[in-house]
């Protein structure tokens, strides 16, 4: 069940100039997350910024009532959500959308996943990763970014399962997209999960196609009430009609949408 | 307590507050984070006789205290609503209005006779002010003839509550609500949204796949006042006022400048609890001001 919940800024720790991480606390008992749902933050006292910034849920500690926000700054509104000091208070819209679809209990916990993250797209996969684990399977990452100081979090991706990287400038890891990576020339996976910039996503889904390898995908259209109310984000599914990724999504199937038409 | 509810031409309302429509899906997209039967009444999505796609994304653009969208009046046409939308939303006790809409005089007329079949449903409003299509939407709205064709076809076979919702993207918003109220309205609802545009100047392009869109939010709020106040000095007929409303003092405003009743849109994106929030603060208003009854709001204005 979705809820509006005043939530304390726990930590506040900048990354890197561009990235922070957030850690928010609620005092109220959290409803069930799925991996790969994301929130709606109200931006408060930023003149230019009028709606809620969608961001995605990088972790949940369930037991602590908290979650975990990893946020590149943008524009106004994400600059502004990451002035937010311990003990402020953020105005949070949670859960929203549809989580990844995790392999059932019945499913070979030997199965070949592999988690691919662009950028700060990385970020729900963290928790997706943890829930994986949790249900006892082995989940690989492969993280691309431009250069060496875009690639986040790897000291907790790496608790979770092994990671491969690539760089766009070779900083770090192979040089070129996440799709240059010599890991998927190996053995093929049996699934693939991707959230990053939509051309490395549609790249990572021709790839998954090609391979025959399940994939889902988590988009990050422009929207605005985050609840499937004013038709705003939509993409376009597999017959044409357009479905809002804020409802409907935002994580897709890729068979769901017309990327491989 | 104040006494709250209030009467546009036969409906009846517990209170003015209604969300508008666009902005609150059916309603039921709300139930998670609010009582929706609290609200005086509850616009669906627009919706038309046939299905519609709507326009390409992006169709939506942030601006200063508002925003632009484009959505197109997508929806899956009057028959979809009536088979899989009106029985999961027929029994909220609050008053459904369907937002009607159409390309041609004889798509509205068919549209609002098929919704009039709907029991539950007390009322339409009519859209003759969308901005987001190419045939029909704003083009009856924007000329008093136009207007009154449509309003005139509609009232022929819609026997219910008729509200007629009007653009501001006019020279004289009374003489269209002259129009209207002539060929039997029963009341207006005004101001849909105004036409925009917004550019990236980086990249060179537009914003929106439509390049202009519809204006909301509270940067249009004084612009809907002075045309609800205008309205109000020109028809007899019950104004509902919107645009940009986002507290009970704004809703204030709008009833002091002439309307009956409001609607909050644009807001909801930013604080889906805010029509409750509205409720709240006018009840309080009229508490503080030694109101008995919200009504005497409505053109309470000092002038």
């Amino acid at each position: 069940m979705k809820q509006i919940l005043d939530m304390k800024v726990i930590a506040n720790e900048r990354l890197h100039p561009n990235y922070c991480l957030l850690r928010l606390a609620s005092e109220k008992r959290l409803p069930e997350i799925f991996p790969g749902q994301f929130v709606e933050v109200r931006v408060d006292n930023s003149p230019t910024t009028f709606l809620r910034r969608p961001i995605s849920i990088h972790d949940v500690h369930e037991e602590r009532n908290e979650i975990d926000l990893l946020i590149q700054l943008v524009g106004d509104g994400t600059r502004k959500i990451a002035e937010a000091c311990p003990g402020d208070t953020l105005n949070i819209l949670l859960p929203l959308g549809n989580g990844f679809t995790l392999p059932s209990s019945q499913e070979n916990p030997d199965m070949r996943l592999l988690l691919v993250g662009g950028g700060v797209g990385c970020a729900p996969l963290l928790y997706l990763g943890a829930r994986l684990r949790e249900n006892g399977f082995k989940p690989s990452f492969l993280i691309g970014a431009r250069s060496k100081n875009d690639l986040l979090r790897l000291d907790a991706f790496s608790r979770l399962g092994e990671i491969f990287i690539t760089t766009e400038d070779g900083s770090e890891g192979e040089k070129g997209y996440v799709t240059n990576h010599s890991i998927l020339c190996g053995k093929p996976f049996d699934r693939i999960y991707t959230c990053g910039p939509k051309p490395m996503m549609m790249a990572v889904a021709r790839y998954a196609a090609k391979q025959g390898v399940d994939c889902e995908v988590s988009l990050e259209n422009r929207m605005a009430c985050g609840l499937g109310a004013c038709l705003c984000c939509v993409e376009k599914d597999r017959e044409g009609h357009n479905v809002c990724v804020c409802k409907e999504g935002p994580v897709f199937n890729i068979n769901q949408l017309s990327w491989l038409s | 307590m104040a006494e709250l509810s209030i009467n546009i031409g036969n409906l009846r309302l517990k209170n003015p507050v209604m969300t508008a429509s666009g902005t609150f899906g059916y309603g039921i997209e709300y139930a998670d984070l609010i009582d929706i039967a609290r609200l005086g009444g509850i616009c669906v999505k627009g919706t038309t006789i046939q299905p519609r796609e709507g326009n390409d994304y992006p169709r939506m653009a942030e601006t200063p205290s508002g925003m632009l969208n484009a959505v197109g009046l997508q929806n899956k046409g009057a028959d979809y609503f009536a088979e899989h939308i009106y029985p999961k939303i027929k029994d909220i006790d609050t008053n459904m209005i369907v937002n009607v809409s159409g390309s041609s005089i004889e798509t509205y007329a068919a549209c609002a006779e098929r919704i009039a079949t709907l029991e539950r449903i007390p009322a339409i409003e009519l859209n003759i002010s969308c901005p987001n299509v190419k045939q029909g939407g704003m083009a009856f709205g924007v000329t008093a003839r136009g207007a009154a064709e449509v309003v005139k076809a509609v009232r022929r076979v819609y026997p219910k509550t008729l509200i007629v919702k009007l653009s501001p993207n006019v020279t004289d918003i009374t003489e269209i609500a002259k129009a209207v109220e002539a060929e039997g309205a029963d009341a207006v609802s005004l101001i849909n949204t105004m036409l925009g545009m917004a550019i990236d100047a980086e990249r060179r392009v537009p914003l929106l796949s439509t390049i202009t869109g519809g204006l909301s939010g509270p940067c249009v709020k004084p612009v809907a006042l002075r045309m609800v106040w205008q309205t109000y000095h020109a028809v007899r007929i019950p104004i509902i006022g919107l645009g940009g409303i986002s507290n009970g003092r704004d809703a204030v405003e709008f009833m002091l400048a002439g309307a009956s009743a409001v609607q909050i849109g644009t807001y909801n994106f930013v604080d889906p609890t805010v029509s409750i929030r509205v409720i709240e603060e006018l009840n309080a208003y009229c508490d503080r001001h030694g109101f008995q009854s919200v009504k005497e709001l409505t053109g309470a204005l000092k002038v």
